[in-house]
């Protein structure tokens, strides 16, 4: 009898026991998300990439998040709350990148969250934001692979997807008479899910232009020496190149080896590189990137929502000029842009209710207004921007242009 | 034809600045017992020397190692006094992970002081050319290498002409019986280990003016720097320059020739084969403490 009596009083602590873990495990799992009424800043988390291969555009990211932040701060808060930014290095790579989203949704309990760079990293950083319910606004990262995912919960806060940024360029192609058009092209591209099918897309564009494939070849992200790829794309003659590049680092080391072997094609257009201000021009000499194109959503001229204001926190902040500042930092500008307008709105941080204003209104960003497909698909379209006397232009569509194509691009010098 | 024939030469060039980086690698094996896996991020760190050099004070990335090669020596040695020395058991092992610190230290230092953006090297010669039949050969290549050839074999001279390389030979050979002979093992390994370093100077300088870097590249460069020294077997400097040359060749005219992305696994490809067929490398640790 006193058995019986032990297991009952035994069974009812190890009931106990269940309960309360379950009931721990079942608070961690869903962690609370504040009421927009709670005191103290509104914490927005992220992963950067602060190292790796990624560390370059990392550091860009960091700087536009921060410079939106300051702004927003400095004129009194989101819903009169300071923001204040929580954000881990992820060292490039997509297993320490979940691991950062999860501890500032866990244990940071973030209020938001927002992207990290590059469609690498955007995929697992999204599935850990929709496996707690918070809305996730990537300033990159917005590869075919990330779409595919069908993310309720992601937006990418750019102009257009990733793999239609070349359009732009294929549809300038077609406004060049036949006669004068490039009549072969070469493709290098990283084996990455942002460059990748970006280069893929605008092959099969750019070849119903009439332009014959003579080189095309996938590059292991692994791989540093481009000097072999390098000289197989000289040795095909081809009168324009197009590189796929997630950083700067394969369009700066093809661009110098065609310097070395005096290999000027017609047109060269790079997918990143070009678009990294200084970091590019200080890379390649300043005098080099004459008539070298990329595809972008923003430029600092451009007369979109609050981007002088943008310019002079940059420049106050940074120094240098216009001219040196990284796509990478409006982007995330942009993304702090959304999210703030989103928030107004609903006058919440209910990260359902986010979700839904978000998919369903649009807003002003640096890069122009901005309005979201079910999947956060962006719904507008990129330009061409090419550098001329030293300075990152829009040429192509002409509502976006302030100067024409210099077409064919200049010798070295 | 004009593409293979260019690969080769690039492949040539390149592996010869490969085997300057990896001969401080070698002879630290050599010597020590110790991988220093920190290399890559030493050679970056030499690159970041003459990157500043050149930034502030306009100085020649060749003329700035007169600078930057005492200066890495002298980091070199406090390394090994400071950190390897401490290391009384189960050095090798050990090493790894000290060195690995070593590493990410000197990473975290150059982004903080530098950013993480890339750079490169610049000069007027970085850019030229000449030609040799259908083929451009860079300048910086060319000097690159010749450099190399320069310091290998300054180094060959300093091993086998000088009373203290006769040292670190013998230490090389016998560590116990070159002690027993009085020869100061202790200053024999803080001497080599700065070498090592030291070499660095210049495979970084050459490293950062051929490619963009930032400080995280140093964990690209020590995977090719490990896959060289165990192809050309450990602590053998000839091995080095033999391995260097024949991956960089195979590589380059794999990439040309085939896929870049065979490329990668081709300098793998023949390190496993190479190693089933000869597990002690090219030259082997015997022939090495023989030469």
């Amino acid at each position: 009898m006193r058995t019986v009596i032990a297991f009952t009083r035994s069974s009812k602590w190890l009931l106990s026991f269940t309960a309360i873990v379950a009931l721990i495990l079942s608070v961690s799992a869903f962690p609370s998300q504040p009421a927009s009424a709670a005191a103290g800043p509104i914490k927005i988390g992220f992963s950067v990439s602060l190292s790796g291969d990624f560390s370059s555009d990392g550091q860009a990211i960091l700087q536009g998040y921060q410079l939106w932040a300051n702004d927003v701060n400095s004129h009194g808060g989101l819903l009169g709350r300071k923001v204040q930014l929580i954000h881990y290095d992820d060292a490039s790579t997509p297993t320490q990148v979940a691991t950062n989203y999860t501890k500032l949704i866990t244990s940071d309990k973030v209020d938001l969250t927002v992207g990290p760079f590059s469609s690498l990293l955007t995929i697992p950083s999204a599935a850990v934001a929709r496996r707690y319910g918070y809305a996730f606004l990537a300033p990159a990262g917005g590869g075919p692979s990330v779409f595919q995912q069908n993310f309720p919960n992601f937006f990418f806060v750019q102009p257009s997807p990733v793999a239609d940024n070349l359009v732009s360029f294929a549809n300038w192609l077609k406004s060049v008479p036949v006669s004068k058009r490039p009549k072969t092209a070469a493709y290098i591209t990283v084996d990455d899910p942002f460059a990748k099918p970006e280069t893929d897309t605008g092959r099969s564009f750019i070849q119903r232009r009439g332009v014959r494939t003579v080189y095309n070849t996938v590059v292991p992200a692994e791989v540093k020496d481009f000097q072999p790829i390098a000289l197989a794309t000289v040795h095909s003659h081809a009168q324009l190149v197009v590189i796929g590049s997630p950083g700067s680092d394969l369009t700066i080391a093809l661009i110098h080896t065609f310097i070395q072997q005096h290999y000027s094609p017609k047109a060269i257009i790079a997918t990143s590189g070009p678009d990294q201000g200084k970091t590019f021009s200080n890379a390649v000499g300043l005098r080099n990137t004459e008539g070298i194109m990329v595809p972008e959503g923003w430029w600092y001229g451009a007369k979109t929502f609050q981007n002088p204001e943008f310019i002079k926190s940059y420049l106050q902040r940074y120094h240098g000029t216009v001219a040196d500042i990284s796509q990478d930092v409006p982007e995330a500008y942009s993304v702090g842009q959304v999210l703030q307008q989103a928030v107004q709105k609903i006058h919440s941080l209910n990260n359902a209710a986010l979700i839904r204003e978000i998919h369903h209104d649009r807003f002003q960003t640096l890069q122009g207004p901005m309005h979201f497909d079910s999947a956060g698909r962006p719904m507008g379209q990129s330009f061409i921007v090419q550098w001329q006397n030293g300075k990152p232009l829009p040429v192509y569509p002409s509502r976006y242009a302030v100067r024409n194509v210099e077409y064919p691009k200049p010798a070295w010098h | 034809m004009d593409l293979i024939y260019g690969a080769i030469v690039t492949g040539i060039l390149s592996g010869g600045v490969y085997a300057l980086m990896a001969s401080g690698l070698t002879l630290v094996f050599g010597v020590m017992d110790i991988i220093n896996v920190g290399q890559g991020a030493l050679v970056i760190l030499g690159a970041y020397l003459t990157y500043t050099l050149g930034q502030h004070f306009h100085i020649d990335p060749f003329v700035s190692l007169v600078l930057t090669i005492p200066a890495m020596f002298v980091i070199g040695a406090v390394i090994e006094i400071t950190i390897i020395k401490r290391l009384k058991r189960e050095r090798t092992m050990l090493s790894i992970l000290v060195m690995f610190a070593v590493a990410l230290i000197i990473e975290g230092i150059l982004t903080i002081s530098f950013s993480a953006d890339l750079v490169k090297i610049g000069a007027s010669y970085v850019d030229s050319s000449f030609q040799v039949g259908s083929v451009y050969i860079a300048y910086i290549y060319l000097y690159g290498f010749l450099m190399s050839v320069v310091l290998l074999a300054a180094l060959y001279v300093f091993l086998y002409r000088t009373k203290f390389g006769q040292g670190i030979r013998a230490t090389v050979q016998n560590r116990t019986a070159a002690e027993l002979i009085g020869i100061n093992v202790s200053r024999v390994e803080t001497v080599t280990f700065a070498l090592g370093v030291s070499l660095a100077a210049a495979g970084g300088m050459v490293y950062g003016a051929i490619n963009t870097f930032n400080p995280v590249s140093g964990y690209d460069l020590i995977s090719r720097l490990l896959v060289i020294i165990i192809l050309g077997g450990m602590g053998s400097l000839a091995g080095a320059l033999v391995a260097s040359l024949v991956m960089l060749v195979v590589e380059d005219i794999t990439a040309v020739v085939w896929s870049p992305v065979w490329a990668s696994l081709v300098f793998y490809v023949v390190l496993a084969l190479a190693l089933l067929f000869r597990p002690q490398g090219i030259f082997g640790k015997v022939v090495a403490r023989r030469q």
